[in-house]
């Protein structure tokens, strides 16, 4: 029997919860890494028993746990991140020169072919690569050494590489966006790299429609479509078809265009979702009412989710790697807040339950559909 | 040869599967920087953990204490306090009072 099993990184420790394919019933194994900031959980495609681990603290710095029996027992492996050459430096809030400093993983992604290949986004901004588990990493030194690395800017969470989206059909080909820099394209494996930002505009910048410096929360991609690409920007939801050459907003009809995450839909590549948060200084839905947006025409039209959500006095924010979807039939979604909730959809979106009510604050969510 | 005590912060006891204190042999001559070379060669997962990789240094959020003395800003090569090399003393590794 197929079964769903949902990873959800807190700043408290890791848990796991798993359900079969009607996804009502859930058991919740966890806290792992008890203590531990977990940025991110991630499952190999080809071999969802491996799972990949971020915790950190600011005590110990990065640690990272792979588990190879899909999360019973966890072993840590290599934590040495280190800038090839001679690091240099980026701008620093206020536009001085500051040296690349590793700080934390923000997101792991393995291949979509091979589970000992895995590829980190961290802070300070910089792209790692694991062909070995995790034992190793390498710095893929192309991205920072961009022409633009220097101007990077970080934004309030930090100079983040935060979103890794593969090609599976050319591996070569990937996305990254970074936070508050843009996005970025390889076509060569990350040899070398594309600023894809263009058409974004940014009214916080003193050229709006400058290359870099766009603060890209999130990007989601089709596997089948790799040109396009949707993006929920700091404010505005974007799309391109032409792999970042050329982005158009689609906020359409949405209550607030600033927000953390998107995602599509895994069986209809026009059907995305995001969830409206008021403003980028306040973070937490407008009204107080919690309301994940659909659009069934790849944006522009979106309609309120909101059976099952608390549609007054909530406060709490969606983080950009919280809300995840996984590839049932229907599809289910699943989302984490702030204040430590978990509401799960097994409707694609229809009608929601809180799987979890008393989390710690939830950093990311990912949900793998395992036959 | 002579057995030292570390003291481990939780997260590092939870870290390398270990209770509070962990038991090393070093030479009787031990530096600082020797006792947390012997601590990673036994518990390599916690490299990067106290110091630095690659460059050696102490983390911002940890303090090295033993005997009331803070040892952070000691010189690694410093010798260790006479308590400390006779057992009798823990090298108490901590973490700032920081987070929530």
């Amino acid at each position: 029997m197929s079964q769903v099993r949902v990873l959800v990184g807190t700043k408290k420790g890791a848990f796991i919860f798993t359900s079969d394919a009607a996804r009502r019933e859930w058991q919740i194994e966890g806290p792992h890494f008890g203590g531990w900031v977990v940025m991110h959980m991630q499952g190999a495609a080809t071999d969802p028993d491996r799972l990949y681990a971020a915790p950190w603290t600011d005590w110990h710095g990065q640690v990272i746990q792979r588990s190879d029996d899909g999360g019973r027992s966890w072993q840590p492996v290599g934590n040495d991140f280190r800038y090839r050459g001679e690091p240099g430096t980026h701008q620093w809030y206020d536009g001085t020169a500051h040296p690349w400093d590793f700080k934390r993983v923000w997101h792991l992604q393995p291949s979509p072919s091979d589970p000992d290949l895995v590829f980190a986004g961290v802070e300070d901004a910089a792209l790692f690569r694991s062909a070995d588990g995790g034992r190793t990493w390498d710095e893929v030194e192309a991205l920072r050494q961009h022409s633009t690395g220097r101007t990077w800017q970080p934004g309030a969470g930090g100079l983040c590489l935060h979103t890794i989206l593969i090609d599976p059909a050319d591996e070569d080909r990937m996305y990254v966006a970074i936070s508050a820099a843009g996005a970025f394209r390889t076509d060569d494996g990350g040899g070398s790299w594309e600023v894809a930002t263009g058409g974004l505009r940014s009214e916080f910048l003193p050229d709006p429609e400058a290359e870099v410096g766009h603060c890209v929360h999130k990007l989601a991609m089709h596997p089948s479509r790799p040109d396009t690409v949707f993006m929920q920007k700091h404010w505005d939801v974007c799309r391109t078809d032409d792999a970042g050459a050329r982005w158009t907003e689609v906020s359409g009809n949405l209550p607030s265009d600033f927000g953390f995450p998107i995602v599509v839909h895994p069986h209809e590549p026009e059907t995305i979702y995001v969830v409206p948060i008021l403003s980028d200084s306040e973070h937490y839905p407008p009204e107080g009412k919690l309301q994940v947006h659909r659009s069934r025409t790849g944006g522009g039209e979106w309609e309120a989710l909101t059976r099952g959500l608390p549609q007054g006095d909530c406060f709490q924010n969606v983080l950009r790697d919280a809300l995840a979807i996984d590839a049932m039939e229907p599809c289910g979604l699943y989302m984490g807040t702030t204040g430590g909730t978990l509401f799960a959809s097994a409707d694609e979106g229809e009608s929601w339950t809180p799987i979890a009510e008393h989390l710690p604050r939830i950093l990311s969510v990912e949900v793998q559909s395992i036959p | 040869m002579t057995t030292v005590r570390v003291s481990l912060p939780a997260h590092l006891q939870r870290l390398a599967g270990v209770s509070a204190e962990v038991r090393l042999r070093v030479n009787d001559t031990a530096t600082l920087a020797e006792v947390l070379d012997a601590l990673e060669a036994e518990y390599p997962v916690l490299k990067g953990t106290v110091r630095e990789h690659g460059a050696d240094g102490r983390r911002a959020y940890v303090r090295l204490f033993a005997c009331g003395r803070d040892l952070s800003h000691e010189s690694p090569d410093a010798p260790l306090p006479a308590r400390v090399v006779a057992g009798e003393e823990p090298l108490r590794v901590v973490g700032a009072i920081a987070g929530g």
